[in-house]
């Protein structure tokens, strides 16, 4: 990190500076959401019988806010920042990048406002109506246009390797959006999909499956690649790995969604290929992975005392470790255990928090300094207490997960010797009990971890020019 | 030409293509250029302000 960088520079970090701490408030209002829905699985009552309240309307508002308004303006963020260092140019079109963000904003509103009434389309991850669902369409082109206009008109001769990720995953964001969007309004605020039956189901986690590799996958590979490097003040392990990891994953990805229709009325042969694909997935996925962990080669110590540095490689290993979970769970066999259960569940928040999360909070924690004028944050002992209630709510969370989806899983299948089921699925609800207390907690720990966060990034902000120099290198 | 003997041809197809990508990305003679793209993550500074000091 440069630490005599001086405030804005030449670069516009007018509107990597909004996204930037839209990420905390959307991070922690989408968690609190989270959180609040854990509880209402141990406690219904907390619907207080109010419709808007209820887990059916909340839990999207949940997704769309981590995902969408939370890992979005991450990606928003971050790319707009590397975009411009590492092509050695402004942002293209300032007054455009404006307006992704405002355009954003109100998109983020419109789903506070629409998904609480019960206004959805029902489909995973893209419940907002069609209006909503234009006007993304809309924000995501003048996106790709500011990105790719930078890209263009970059004074370096090469195109590093973390603008790639953040291409791929826009361009196809876009076309996954519109092909997945594609619907019969009957009103303003209702449609139904273009598709039917089985190839609804298809085309559904096409899109769903390749929002979690090209959005929350590749998007966050590209934060990877500048932000570790930078942190750990040494390049990347092999560039040339970066290379073959990039069309790799982006080669694979696109054929795993099937894994989400295990023994439905999708044609057999698809099940087989998306299983297929999904393990080998597990290749580029390991070594994306390596090549992160391994820049630190030579420079371990500094996870001693460098907690920003801690976020970044903690953050990988959980993405190992879900990348590895994810391929296992893909197999037939074991999906026969495990879908339907609490496991998925465990097995998505070990990624959208162990992963997602923490590469974009030890992202934020390199980043809000610079943009700032300050050498560090304002406090490096409450980054510290950050990571730790990050890494022991994200460990509880799919620990209980884990346990409760594989005890429901047994539990469904289990048969009497006459052949009627051991077990009513009541029972493995009232089971799995503790597993959501222990869940719930988990996520306390995790937004409390926010809060801390908003409150550190609060005073960074506001603190004096100068007052905050980076502490020396040991 | 039938169903199965496309869908060989095109494994065949991507395969080469990924051995080629393999073999362009490792070739020694891009060893330098990668080098350089490596390093563009520090060399972003010093366009700007001139103040090119890194750890």
């Amino acid at each position: 990190m440069n630490h005599s960088q001086p405030q804005g520079a030449d670069y516009n970090y007018t509107v990597v500076r909004q996204f930037a701490l839209t990420t905390v408030l959307w991070g922690i209002i989408g968690m609190s959401v989270g959180v609040l829905i854990a509880a209402q699985l141990i406690w219904p009552q907390l619907n207080f019988d109010t419709p808007w309240l209820t887990y059916s309307r909340l839990r999207p508002l949940h997704t769309n806010a981590v995902i969408f308004a939370f890992g979005t303006s991450a990606l928003f963020a971050t790319s707009y920042y590397i975009v411009q260092r590492t092509c050695q140019t402004k942002l293209f079109a300032p007054k455009i990048a404006a307006f992704t963000f405002w355009g954003w904003q109100a998109i983020i509103l419109s789903a506070v406002i629409t998904l609480p009434l019960g206004i959805t389309s029902g489909k995973e991850y893209a419940e907002l109506e069609w209006p909503i669902d234009i006007a993304i369409t809309l924000v995501w082109v003048c996106y790709a246009v500011v990105f790719f206009g930078t890209i263009i008109k970059r004074t370096t001769s090469h195109i590093y390797v973390a603008n790639w990720f953040f291409g791929a995953f826009i361009i196809t964001v876009a076309v996954l959006h519109i092909v997945n969007s594609m619907a019969v309004p009957v009103s303003l605020w209702k449609s139904y999909s273009l598709y039917a039956g089985a190839v609804d189901a298809m085309v559904q986690w096409w899109y769903g499956h390749n929002a979690v590799g090209f959005l929350l996958t590749a998007g966050f590979l590209g934060m990877m690649y500048y932000f570790v490097p930078k942190q750990a003040g040494r390049p990347v392990y092999s560039y040339r790995l970066s290379i073959v990891h990039f069309w790799a994953l982006i080669a694979l990805y696109i054929w795993a969604g099937p894994h989400h229709l295990h023994y439905t009325a999708l044609p057999d042969w698809t099940q087989s290929l998306g299983m297929v694909m999904s393990l080998i997935l597990f290749a580029p996925s390991w070594g994306g992975m390596i090549n992160g962990i391994m820049t630190l080669s030579g420079a371990w110590h500094k996870l001693r005392t460098d907690p920003v540095l801690r976020f970044l490689v903690v953050s990988l290993s959980f993405y190992g470790m879900s990348t590895f979970e994810g391929p296992m769970m893909a197999i037939k066999t074991v999906n026969a255990l495990s879908h339907y259960t609490d496991w998925t569940v465990g097995h998505v928040h070990s990624g959208a928090l162990g992963w997602v999360a923490m590469v974009s909070i030890g992202s934020l924690y390199h980043l809000i300094p610079v943009l700032y004028g300050h050498g560090r944050m304002y406090s490096s002992n409450l980054v510290n207490v950050h990571f730790w209630l990050a890494t022991i709510g994200t460990v509880l969370y799919i620990v209980s997960m884990w346990i409760s989806g594989v005890m429901q899983g047994l539990m469904w299948r289990a048969v009497n010797s006459d052949g009627t089921l051991t077990y009513s699925f009541v029972e493995s609800i009232e089971a799995s009990y503790p597993f959501y207390f222990v869940r719930f907690l988990g996520g306390c720990f995790f937004v409390t971890g926010m809060l801390i966060m908003a409150y550190n990034v609060f005073k960074t902000v506001k603190a004096p020019k100068e007052s905050l120099p980076a502490l020396a290198e040991a | 030409m039938d169903y199965g003997t496309i869908q060989g041809i095109i494994t065949i197809v991507v395969m080469f293509t990924f051995i080629g990508i393999f073999a362009w990305a490792y070739s020694s003679r891009r060893k330098d250029q990668f080098d350089e793209a490596a390093n563009l993550v520090f060399s972003e500074d010093e366009l700007n302000k001139g103040s090119g000091e890194h750890k």
